[in-house]
């Protein structure tokens, strides 16, 4: 990655790791539960900037593996099994596998026929989470204890799962930068802009996107895991069509193909949300009107400018 | 629990088997009257995505406004002309204010910056019309002449008013195929689904004709939301699930083609409704009473999303895809 | 100051060290109450914010002669969003008491944190029956009902009636199905069929024509919010009401018959209240509300003014002395404040006992459509989960 995108990741990760210290220090503990929602909903950003931003596919239905990671969670609970290890690992798995399925399916369509199958896919999953009546339906599920890492790490600390959450960020920022900057990644990222070339090259194209479209659907399922852990409640309103489009504003806002960028995207996002509601019942106008202003008055994404190197004129 | 849903339709008198084929057949009535309403928002709609290649969210808050405007005028001066021609009429000035002041700077733009404009014109629509008209749901009136029903076939009385909409959307479609097939804009306008570039390289204004079209697509959208009042609720985010259910339509259909809605609305109307209605009893002959209960209307719901999915896999660009280059 | 002052001297006090007397009162009191304010269902919240709002003029701006305040929380109607504001209540704002909650899965998410505060928190609305019954702690009390009586009050008055044959029509997910539990718990006669519909559907001729051809004799829906404007206007227009009478609980009410006109007119709700219950302070609130609101005011609004001055006795009560929580807990548990229900008491799980009515929708004085009481069902009724309560005093 460039040095500048470099810098911007390092200031990002460094003001988010200051957070509880200052939050402490101002008697403000709120802040923290703010800022792991933050981090949880970067990761979900991330995650759908792999495929979008740097490989084109839209997907509109990813919110499906934040509930699926929670579900992951929730269901193991429910049955008995705490054991933290299992709980992640089941939420990427589970993910993992969904996002196999809808990616065969989906990804022999492009443009607004990929979409519209997303969120196909991502409609009936939460139908069907929302007929799960033995795990509360749409009236949720508390889920009464947190994934037990042993004395490691005792989720139960508000703090100490923050911590948690941004180690998983730090960890898929590295992990997302190495595979965009791979030989896998610049398939993918090639494909974006001219996939019949690819084509015509010999890679199969399919498989490598398949692959993306997976990683990319485990990693936001470790972000549902989070999720789960923090709102100790599991709900299929946050597999809505809906979530799926703030994800993807999140994404757009901070700019896409960056990778940092949708992590600022998260923060401005549910930022403003969640300062804007407290100042008045008709936030959605002031958000609604600040959303098509960033568009109109800025090119590629708010902070692209400042974070990536202006692409070639295509 | 002893249910004794099926006695109804389980019996084999002549009685029962004449009564089951009525059933049907009002059914199928509800489907094709669900269509329509579905095929005025799908036909402005691709109209828009297919020819100006622009991804609106904000279709549904048009529909919104159109059933605002309308349900207040008609509580208003009680007059259906009235009532029609002032929410077609605001409605296509909304939409030409967002289409000269938001929408052209879009063209050029990627799908996603759309997606993210868009996306807040349906928040900020959402709110205007709770800051304009209230919290509440509006009083959306059948007009007089409409309310009440009839029979159409001997126990089977069936409301006016969703007569009228087939009536309606029967109207709007051959209005449309009139347009598009026979006369000068309608050249203009298929030449647009094909090939944007070539039409501009043969001198036509192209900003004044996508003016036009999105004005037209407003227009559409306007009444299907003004029909839609009465029997739906008039509420903020009313269009939010039903611009999911038109952009299903218009994928279905292929995008830019108004024939292809017009199928896939069809097809999309009478599956749900004949879901809805016969997947329940169908399941219960397998499975039992209570099982068949909850997991009926779950498939039913899946079973658009499942249908789109099914047609998308074998024809990935719609079924009547305008031909392109 | 004062109020840490006030925790010590508690505390030293409950190890038997000191009297319990000369306790600081507080100098002002924070509400913290979540609704939904943005989005169609913000109906709803501008009833409750409006009650609220209107309890506190009355009692002159004071929770229990002390200055106070009520900060509003928007939970958008998302789970994962209510807590959040809950959380944001209880450690930024540091509120005193919680109330609102409109919605069971709102209510369900934020109520670990809640409890764990110590915090008295009054579900204003939402009544899901884990509250009621396992889940139950000492500083949760619901000014409202459990969610199942209402339907359960239909239930017994069908039952009683002897009307059979009924369709049952409910949206595919927990509280429906809940409420349809709800409704069979009491009604033992025939039914015709148990249909769940989709959540959020618009368009019910399809189940309107199902029901034509069922010929019931009676047709009981829970379909909250627009489903229920929907249904009921459709069914209106379809012609059925005048043979097949619509009964429904939570799908009828003040918050949306300005949109239904006519097309409700004669049908059947049940309920706890009703605007025109026969009360000396529910004639004073009703009177004040339409004065100031000029609007018919809802059950959400009786409940949100109910749960206000629910606190403001409780306070008065330990003389302002919020650290003293076991007290106004036992203070709050005697139901002593004045009632728009009339004079009830709680149940062992903080629930109330109280009487459902069986609700006609008719033109009131002023020609709105209102719910009013057409009969007594249930007298004193407790819910069905109490006794799965088993709660464990507040430390």
């Amino acid at each position: 990655m460039t040095a500048r995108r470099r810098a911007v990741t390092l200031a990002t990760l460094a003001v988010l790791a200051l957070v509880p210290p200052v939050a402490g220090a101002l008697n403000q503990g709120f802040y923290v539960d703010l800022a792991t929602r933050v981090v949880i909903f970067a990761i979900a950003a991330l995650s759908l900037d792999i495929i979008l931003g740097y490989g084109g596919m839209i997907s509109f239905g990813h919110a499906a593996f934040l509930g699926i990671g929670s579900y992951a969670v929730g269901i193991s609970v429910t049955l008995g099994l705490t054991n933290g290890f299992a709980h992640f690992g089941l939420a990427a798995g589970a993910s993992a596998v969904v996002a196999l399925v809808i990616g065969v399916v989906s990804l022999r369509t492009s443009g607004a026929t990929f979409i519209m199958i997303t969120l196909a896919f991502a409609q009936m999953i939460y139908f069907f989470c929302e007929s799960l009546s033995q795990f509360g339906g749409d009236n949720g599920l508390a889920i009464p204890t947190h994934s037990d890492f042993g004395r490691l790490i005792d989720l139960d600390n508000p703090a100490t799962l923050y911590y948690f959450a941004l180690a998983w960020l730090v960890a898929a920022l590295l992990f997302g930068n190495r595979l965009v900057d791979s030989r896998f990644g610049m398939v993918i990222r090639a494909a974006k802009s001219n996939e019949r070339r690819m084509a015509a090259l010999g890679f199969p194209v399919f498989r490598y996107r398949l692959l993306a479209f997976v990683i990319s659907g485990a990693m936001c399922g470790i972000a549902g895991a989070l999720l789960a852990n923090q709102t100790e409640f599991l709900s299929p309103a946050i597999m809505h069509w809906t979530r799926s489009g703030e994800i993807m504003m999140m994404v757009i806002l901070g700019g896409r193909g960056t990778l940092i960028g949708p992590v600022i995207g998260a923060a401005i996002y549910l930022v403003l949300e969640n300062v804007l509601s407290g100042l008045t019942e008709h936030w959605q106008v002031i958000l609604g009107s600040i959303l098509v202003a960033v568009v109109l008055l800025s090119r590629p994404g708010l902070l692209r400018g400042l974070i990536a190197r202006r692409p070639a004129r295509a | 629990m002893p249910h004794e849903a099926d006695e109804v339709g389980g019996g084999g008198s002549a009685a029962d088997r004449v009564m089951h084929a009525s059933l049907l057949l009002e059914q199928l009535l509800n489907g094709v009257q669900f269509a329509m309403t579905l095929f005025l928002m799908a036909a402005g709609l691709t109209l828009i995505f297919g020819i100006m290649n622009l991804i609106n969210l904000a279709h549904g808050s048009l529909y919104m406004i159109g059933a605002y405007v309308a349900a207040s005028s008609y509580a208003a001066w009680h007059s259906v002309l009235a009532a029609l021609a002032l929410a077609i009429g605001a409605t296509i000035v909304v939409g030409i204010v967002l289409e000269v002041g938001i929408f052209r700077a879009l063209y050029d733009r990627d799908h996603l910056d759309q997606v993210l404009a868009t996306f807040g014109l349906i928040l900020f629509f959402n709110e205007a019309v709770r800051m304009i008209w209230g919290a509440t749901a509006l009083y959306a009136a059948v007009p007089r002449f409409l309310a009440g029903q009839v029979e159409l076939l001997p126990g089977i009385p069936y409301p006016v008013y969703r007569l009228a909409i087939i009536g309606v959307g029967l109207a709007v479609a051959l209005f449309l195929y009139l347009l598009v097939g026979h006369t000068r804009i309608g050249a203009l306008i298929r030449a647009g689904a094909s090939n944007r570039t070539m039409i501009g390289a043969l001198g036509i204004n192209i900003g004044l004709l996508y003016t036009l079209i999105f004005g037209l697509g407003a227009g559409l959208a306007a009444l299907s939301g003004a029909m839609a009042g009465p029997i739906f609720t008039v509420e903020s985010g009313m269009g939010d699930d039903f611009l999911i259910l038109a952009f299903v339509v218009i994928v279905i259909g292929g995008i830019g083609s108004i024939r292809g809605s017009f199928i896939a609305a069809l097809l999309v109307g009478i599956a749900d409704a004949v879901g809805r209605a016969f997947l329940r009893p169908l399941l219960a002959l397998a499975v039992s009473q209570s099982a068949a209960d909850s997991a009926g209307p779950a498939l039913a719901s899946l079973l658009i999303y499942a249908l789109m999915a099914a047609i998308l896999f074998f024809r990935p660009r719609g079924l009547f895809p305008p031909r392109t280059r | 100051m004062n109020r840490l002052v006030g925790l010590v001297v508690a505390g030293a006090a409950a190890l038997g060290l000191m009297p319990a007397s000369g306790h600081a009162a507080a100098d002002h009191v924070e509400i913290g109450f979540v609704t939904t304010l943005s989005g169609p269902s913000g109906i709803i919240g501008k009833h409750m914010k409006d009650a609220a709002d209107l309890a506190m003029d009355m009692l002159g701006g004071k929770i229990g002669g002390i200055p106070a305040s009520i900060v509003y929380g928007d939970d958008q109607f998302r789970p994962d969003v209510g807590r959040q504001v809950t959380e944001e209540m209880l450690k930024r704002d540091k509120v005193d008491f919680l109330t609102g909650y409109i919605w069971s899965n709102v209510l369900l998410a934020s109520y670990a944190p809640a409890i764990k505060s110590g915090v008295i928190m009054i579900g204003a609305n939402a009544g899901p029956h884990e509250l009621a019954g396992a889940m139950c702690a000492p500083n949760y009390f619901s000014a409202s009902w459990q969610n199942d009586e209402t339907p359960e009050t239909m239930g017994k008055y069908m039952n009683d009636k002897g009307i059979n044959d009924v369709y049952m029509i409910a949206p595919n997910y927990a509280a429906g199905k809940d409420m349809m539990n709800g409704f069979r718990r009491y009604f033992k006669g025939r039914v015709t069929a148990e249909l769940y519909t989709k959540p959020g559907q618009a368009d019910y001729q399809v189940e309107i024509s199902e029901i034509r051809a069922a010929k019931p004799k009676a047709v009981f829906v829970f379909l909250p919010g627009g489903m229920g404007i929907q249904f009921v206007k459709q069914y209106a227009q379809s012609g059925l009401r005048e043979t097949i009478p619509l009964y429904s609980a939570f799908s009828v009410d003040e918050t949306t018959l300005p949109a239904l006109g006519d097309a409700a007119a004669g049908n059947y709700e049940v309920g706890f209240w009703a605007p025109d219950l026969d009360n000396a302070r529910n004639k004073e609130f009703v009177t004040a509300f339409e004065a100031k609101y000029h609007y018919v005011p809802s059950y959400y609004a009786a409940q949100s003014f109910d749960a206000i001055n629910m606190i403001d006795d409780a306070v008065r009560a330990v003389h302002g002395d919020l650290s003293d929580k076991k007290a106004m807990i036992a203070r709050m548990e005697q139901a002593a404040y004045s009632s728009v229900r009339g004079h009830f008491a709680y149940n062992t799980n903080h629930f109330p006992i109280e009487d459902f009515y069986l609700l006609r929708i008719e033109k009131g004085a002023d020609g709105k459509y209102t719910r009013k009481i057409d009969s007594r069902v249930f007298t004193d009724h407790k819910d069905a989960y109490y006794q799965e309560c088993h709660m464990k005093p507040m430390k």
